[in-house]
């Protein structure tokens, strides 16, 4: 497995003792999390928990008020979000940022589009839309997404495809870590199964995924370890051969606590 | 690279034969929609020139397309506005007050008792270089104070609407300039072969460039992505504020233009130059099928809008209906193109459940 493959498991990301506070609300408090390349870490939690807000931080949107982000050994300093992006940590998040009425080929290169070469691609940005659509065919495939015309307008897709879209496109410019916010929740069961699929492709390639859900059955499909938010604390990380919906249940809500104290 | 742990028994679509399966009648559908306002444009030249032998005269050609410059241009700017989400009020207003910039300039330092002086070609550029630069300038108000203020469109453009057209009549008391060189009447009077005037060349040459800009290059592609969803384009990394500032900049500095057009076919620069034109263009825009909620149109539906408009005004003078009903049926045209539009788009649907 994965997740006890020891040549796998160095940590790509590391979220080193951060705390938010929105003025004397605790938002996360000294939260530790390790995310390895070619695993799938799960962040789960209840409403409040401060899931999204460690994603936000994570990725740049946000952030915290004191701890670190570390990635490949270096603490970093995330001012915008473009400056994640450029250390290598792609996100998707829940409304998937997608263009409804442009291409599956100019959605793939949005606000990354590729110019011919030489003066006319330089000077006037003429774009190289072959280029453009092998490439987002190529990726399209590599990842055993269901698209089938790249020259179809976003609209056009049904919901899991415009989700594989989002996530593809953000596997392909991210290097070392994808966040993914809640991929599953507006998705049909077998819409579901695709994009599961699709992001244990990408965490075969070597990509760290942080994967946000409340989810629990797909959580326990695809994640190789989780981590449990509550208040925002993290209350534990489950090992693959722990992940049991009691278990995540009782830890999401508390009872597994207090289980163990009594 | 190992194989994914995940394999969910879902029967893969073969893509081809989901395409093949709904391509024939959705994809001549889609052309239609896409096309018809085109065969409205061939309909209506049809039925003028059914009804009137004048109506493909040299003469009304001549006069029809020179006339039409005025509005392509403005709705070639009004386009890059409108596809990204916004909107341009100020472009006629501009129009007349850089036509009275450019132009007093010309009469201020480059005439003798109401005689123009100086070599006609070096004061006609200087004058048009004004004009240009006020355009411009109008258009740079405009994107600084919607990109980097974020006050909306509708609004910026508005006031600039009003600031324009009060500033074009203090400039000579609401009155025309007409002591310019001769050589400006000339060229705008000029015409290749007796069939193509020179700016009707000019606009064409323009209009064409516009549309490969739009179409084919990263501004183009920028402008599409911020009116179709400005979020994603942030998070992109694209710097939206700097584009749209760039984009007011182009439909202020196509008044200019513009306005350099209006000057050469009537030898003057009138201060009501260009009043109502905004709403010929943007007119033009959406008839050409634009959205204006951003995201949709072409430089192509423009030239169509475009000349759809010049055509029911010119066309409705020549057989006798009074110019008025040219408002009437622009109007109506605009409404029948857009409802037209939204068949089958799911738009109407959309709207109606407010999402």
């Amino acid at each position: 497995m994965s997740g006890t493959d020891p040549t796998r498991a160095q940590p790509v990301l590391r979220v080193r003792r951060v705390s938010m506070y929105y003025g004397g609300l605790r938002a996360l408090h000294e939260v530790d999390l390790e995310a390895r390349a070619g695993e799938v870490l799960g962040l789960v939690g209840d409403n409040g928990a401060g899931k999204s807000t460690l994603l936000k931080i994570i990725a740049g949107v946000q952030r915290p008020t004191s701890g670190e982000i570390v990635l490949d050994g270096v603490p970093r300093r995330f001012e915008k979000p473009m400056d994640a992006v450029q250390a290598g940590i792609s996100t998707v998040y829940q409304d998937l940022a997608l263009a409804m009425q442009r291409t599956v080929v100019a959605n793939f290169f949005l606000g990354r589009e590729r110019c011919v070469d030489g003066w006319l691609g330089r000077r006037l940005g003429w774009l190289d839309h072959r280029s453009m659509t092998e490439t987002t065919k190529r990726e399209l495939a590599r990842l055993h997404t269901r698209i089938p015309n790249v020259h179809a307008i976003c609209k056009e897709l049904s919901g899991g495809q415009r989700q594989a879209l989002a996530i593809a496109r953000a596997a392909a410019w991210c290097r070392r870590v994808l966040l993914l916010d809640e991929p599953t929740s507006a998705l049909g069961v077998e819409q579901q199964a695709e994009v599961l699929e699709l992001i244990a492709r990408i965490r075969d390639q070597g990509v760290a995924v942080v994967l946000v859900s409340h989810q629990m059955p797909d959580v326990m499909k695809v994640c190789d370890r989780v981590t449990v938010l509550r208040l925002g604390e993290v209350v534990t990380t489950l090992e693959r051969d722990e992940l049991t919906a009691e278990n995540l249940v009782g830890h999401i809500t508390g009872a597994q606590l207090a289980r163990e104290e009594r | 690279m190992s194989t994914p742990r995940l394999r969910a028994p879902v029967p893969s679509i073969d893509a081809s034969e989901d395409r093949a399966r709904r391509a024939p009648a959705q994809s001549a559908f889609a052309w239609v929609r896409e096309h018809w306002i085109f065969g409205v444009l061939v309909v209506i030249v049809l039925a003028f020139s059914i009804d009137s032998s004048h109506f493909l005269s040299q003469a009304n050609w001549l006069n029809t397309s020179s006339a039409a410059t005025e509005v392509m241009l403005l709705a070639v700017g009004q386009t890059f506005v409108i596809v990204s989400g916004g909107i341009d009020l100020s472009v006629g207003a501009s129009l007349g007050l850089s036509g009275m910039c450019g132009a007093w300039v010309m009469e201020h330092f480059f005439s003798h008792a109401g005689v123009p002086t100086g070599a006609p070609v070096a004061v006609t550029a200087i004058g048009f270089a004004v004009t240009l630069l006020v355009g411009a300038a109008v258009g740079l108000v405009n994107g600084v104070l919607i990109a980097q203020y974020d006050i909306p469109p509708f609004v910026v453009t508005l006031g600039t609407l009003g600031i324009c057209t009060g500033l074009a009549d203090l400039i000579s008391n609401g009155q025309e300039i007409t002591v310019l060189p001769l050589a400006i009447g000339n060229l705008g009077n000029d015409n290749l072969g007796g069939w193509v005037p020179v700016i009707v060349i000019a606009t064409a040459l323009i209009t064409v460039a516009a549309g490969l800009v739009l179409a084919r290059t990263r501004f183009g592609a920028l402008t599409y992505t911020i009116g179709d969803n400005r979020e994603a384009a942030v998070r992109a990394g694209v710097a939206d504020r700097r584009h749209l500032r760039r984009i007011y900049v182009l439909s202020g500095a196509l008044a200019g233009v513009a306005a350099m057009t209006v000057m050469a076919r009537l030898a003057a620069a009138s201060p009501t130059s260009g009043s109502d034109d905004e709403l010929n263009a943007i007119a033009a825009v959406v008839i050409g099928g634009a959205s204006l909620f951003g995201g949709r149109g072409t430089i192509a539906g423009a030239v169509i809008g475009t000349l759809i408009i010049s055509v029911l005004l010119t066309g409705l003078i020549i057989i006798n209906v009074p110019s008025f009903w040219q408002l009437v049926a622009v109007g109506a045209v605009l409404i029948a193109a857009v409802y037209v539009d939204q068949l089958g788009t799911g738009r109407r649907l959309a709207v109606r459940r407010g999402s």
